[in-house]
């Protein structure tokens, strides 16, 4: 058992990906946060506190849904879906707030920030503070808050602050750059949740480890129905919080394929896509290294993506491990096999898929006739659609 | 010996403070900024730090933010950041300059290439907001190796073992980051100032600048009391941007807070 994947390293490294790259304001907190968390994930009170919470709040587990008519639709893989589309506030992001959110309370913190993108974080976050009782303050680029303006209700009926960044593309990066002055700023008072693999050490080790109970419940689930491992995994790949949190239980099983689906957008090739595995080089942005969308210059280039959760330039330090090393592959899907996947699901199985998860379900589609009828695919439904309806009706030219 | 020791050695035999100005390349347009550098060592600067424009500055307040916002419209990046710093030089050898950025830049140019440049520029220091000295090993060496230094940030929030490790990497001088928070803020508190360097000075030997929320003649003259360099870049970048339709305005407004500092400090 010497060759057990153990990741990251004690300073956050992923081979050469991850590490802590902040300002030095920033390092104390970054200390004082990484002392909670390496005290606490082993702290059987706290464990017990997270599964409550997880169990009686969020709804967990969540099931693993056999997909019988799409399966034989598609004439390959058995396909089971996991359906953190069923959480508490419709996504996977609220296993990493609330388990976050208990360690802002341990550690005496009165005041939560966020960035959001699409507004799925920003809500999961509202939630747990509300929950909580802790003040709350969302950053949000310009052009999601009007894009998104339902999320940007519900976040504030939950009680928190939604402030609207107007520097740079007015998007998620630009959000995640606004929470980070703020933290610099407000450091003593403050915890921010971060809500992908990203940022600097240990959050995309700690938001791993918050969300990897969707791999241990998807794996045992899975042998529970099947006798068996699955054959393949998918996920969309953001930040990658869903598809880590699927992966990494399933990381010393090498039978197990692993797939992270990235956005194309317009495609790869037009250059307006939100695919830096796929069409990226390593560089460091928001507290690591990882594979970035950069000009020559260094410059961080604008993102496109039908979905605004994919919308970021960056990827969390241990997708670009995994890619560097093989242990999963990443491939992309454009915005237009991204609605026909939703559609799909939507008709065959009655379940709307976010447009995030349709990445996936798309790739589901072309994975699984490759496969063989007695092979498993376990793709990650990481959130419901509701959110999109707008967005969707508005691509397809229809007035609600 | 590199420029910036040489400086500080000489602003300290003469009992005086160096004058660290910042402003951001290209800013408000590339043609602005070799003039600006030469205006400003004339009226009084001992150091420039020149600001690397960059998409995403995690560390700057609203200000320094659109000065980068200005300079990446005409599409200033590190490569020509160098090629300012190599005009400079033709008409001026002995001001240090310093390069101040984030890493990706560097990152993506890549370490060894980035050194050669700069050093081909004449670059005398680097300063990478985002780079922590626990992951600074690889860059301080190629940069070192070339006689470049590499200058590291301190914070209010900085523990004396802290300040040891800063220290013990960092070349240069030693900034002190005033405030808790992003650049432009307006907290500035003096006593506290007072108090903080007496600790750090017990645990280097750099010279130390302090910069962040420095606004006049009257505060810079206050924080040269206690440190060996004033770094002011908000104020000045405020005149540009309150002078964007007058550039040239925006110049003269520039030397003459830099005169009046100049003189608050020296007497």
């Amino acid at each position: 058992m010497t060759d057990m994947y153990k990741m990251p390293d004690e300073r956050g490294h992923f081979g050469p990906y991850g590490g802590i790259f902040v300002a030095e304001t920033l390092m104390p907190a970054i200390s004082e946060l990484n002392e909670a968390y390496q005290r606490y994930l082993i702290d059987p009170d706290f464990i017990a506190e997270l599964d409550a919470d997880l169990k009686h709040y969020v709804g967990r587990p969540s099931p693993l849904y056999y997909a019988e008519r799409w399966s034989k639709d598609l004439g390959g893989a058995q396909i089971y879906l996991k359906r953190e589309d069923l959480n508490h506030t419709g996504a996977h992001k609220v296993n990493n707030t609330v388990g976050q959110a208990l360690l802002a309370k341990r550690m005496g913190k009165t005041r939560i920030i966020a960035e959001t993108g699409a507004g799925q974080h920003g809500v999961a976050t509202a939630t747990v503070a509300a929950r909580l009782g802790l003040e709350c303050v969302v950053y949000m680029g310009a052009v999601d808050v009007e894009r998104q303006a339902q999320n940007v209700y519900r976040m504030k009926l939950l009680g928190a602050t939604v402030v609207p960044v107007k520097s740079g593309s007015r998007t998620l990066k630009d959000a995640l750059n606004e929470a980070m002055r703020d933290w610099v700023t407000n450091i003593d008072e403050t915890f921010y949740i971060i809500g992908t693999v990203a940022g600097p050490h240990p959050y995309p080790a700690m938001v791993r480890d918050f969300q990897a109970i969707i791999g241990r419940e998807a794996k045992q689930q899975c042998q529970e129905m099947t006798g068996q491992l699955p054959d393949a995994l998918v996920a969309c790949v953001g930040g990658g919080s869903n598809a880590i949190g699927l992966f990494y239980p399933f990381i010393d099983d090498t039978s197990v394929k692993m797939y992270g689906v990235e956005a194309a957008g317009d495609g790869v090739e037009t250059g307006r896509h939100s695919a830096p595995l796929c069409a990226g080089r390593p560089g460091v942005l928001h507290g690591n290294r990882t594979y970035l969308m950069a000009d020559d210059d260094g410059e961080i280039i604008e993102t496109h993506s039908i979905s605004a959760g994919l919308d970021y330039p960056g990827v969390g330090p241990e997708h670009a491990w995994l890619k560097d090393t093989g242990r999963a592959e990443y491939v992309n899907i454009t915005d237009k096999e991204a609605l026909e996947g939703f559609h799909v699901l939507t008709r065959l199985e009655g379940i709307i898929p976010a447009l995030e998860s349709s990445h996936a379900m798309a790739y589901t589609m072309k994975l699984a006739p490759k496969m063989s009828t007695n092979e498993i695919l376990v793709v990650n439904l990481s959130g419901r659609g509701d959110k999109d309806m707008q967005t969707i009706a508005q691509y397809e030219g229809i007035d609600l | 010996m590199s420029r910036l020791k040489a400086r500080f050695d000489e602003l300290a035999a003469e009992g005086r403070k160096a004058l660290v100005p910042f402003i951001t390349a290209g800013d408000p347009n590339p043609m602005f900024t070799v003039p600006l550098m030469h205006e400003m060592t004339k009226a009084g600067a001992d150091v420039i730090e020149l600001g690397v424009p960059f998409s995403d500055p995690m560390a700057d307040g609203p200000v320094i933010q659109r000065a980068s916002e200005r300079a990446l419209e005409h599409r200033v990046g590190l490569r020509t950041v160098l090629a300012m710093v190599s005009e400079f030089r033709k008409n001026d050898q002995l001001t240090p300059i310093v390069l101040m950025g984030y890493l990706n830049p560097i990152e993506i140019m890549g370490y060894e290439k980035f050194a050669d440049a700069s050093q081909q520029a004449e670059v005398d220091g680097v300063i990478t907001v985002d780079l922590p000295p626990e992951e600074a090993e690889e860059c301080v060496a190629v940069l070192n190796a070339r006689g470049i230094d590499q200058v590291f940030l301190s914070a209010p929030n900085s523990s004396s073992e802290r300040i040891k490790k800063i220290s013990a990497v960092g070349g240069g001088y030693l900034y002190y980051v005033s405030v808790k928070g992003i650049t432009g803020s307006g907290h500035l508190n003096v006593k506290d100032v007072e108090q903080k360097l007496a600790q750090i000075r017990k645990n280097t030997k750099l010279p130390i600048s302090v910069g962040f929320g420095i606004k006049n003649a009257e505060m810079a003259k206050k924080i040269a009391s206690l440190a060996d360099g004033v770094v002011v870049g908000s104020a000045f970048i405020s005149k540009i941007e309150d002078n964007l339709d007058n550039p040239e305005r925006a110049k003269q407004e520039i030397i003459e807070l830099i005169k009046s500092m100049r003189q608050a400090m020296d007497s």
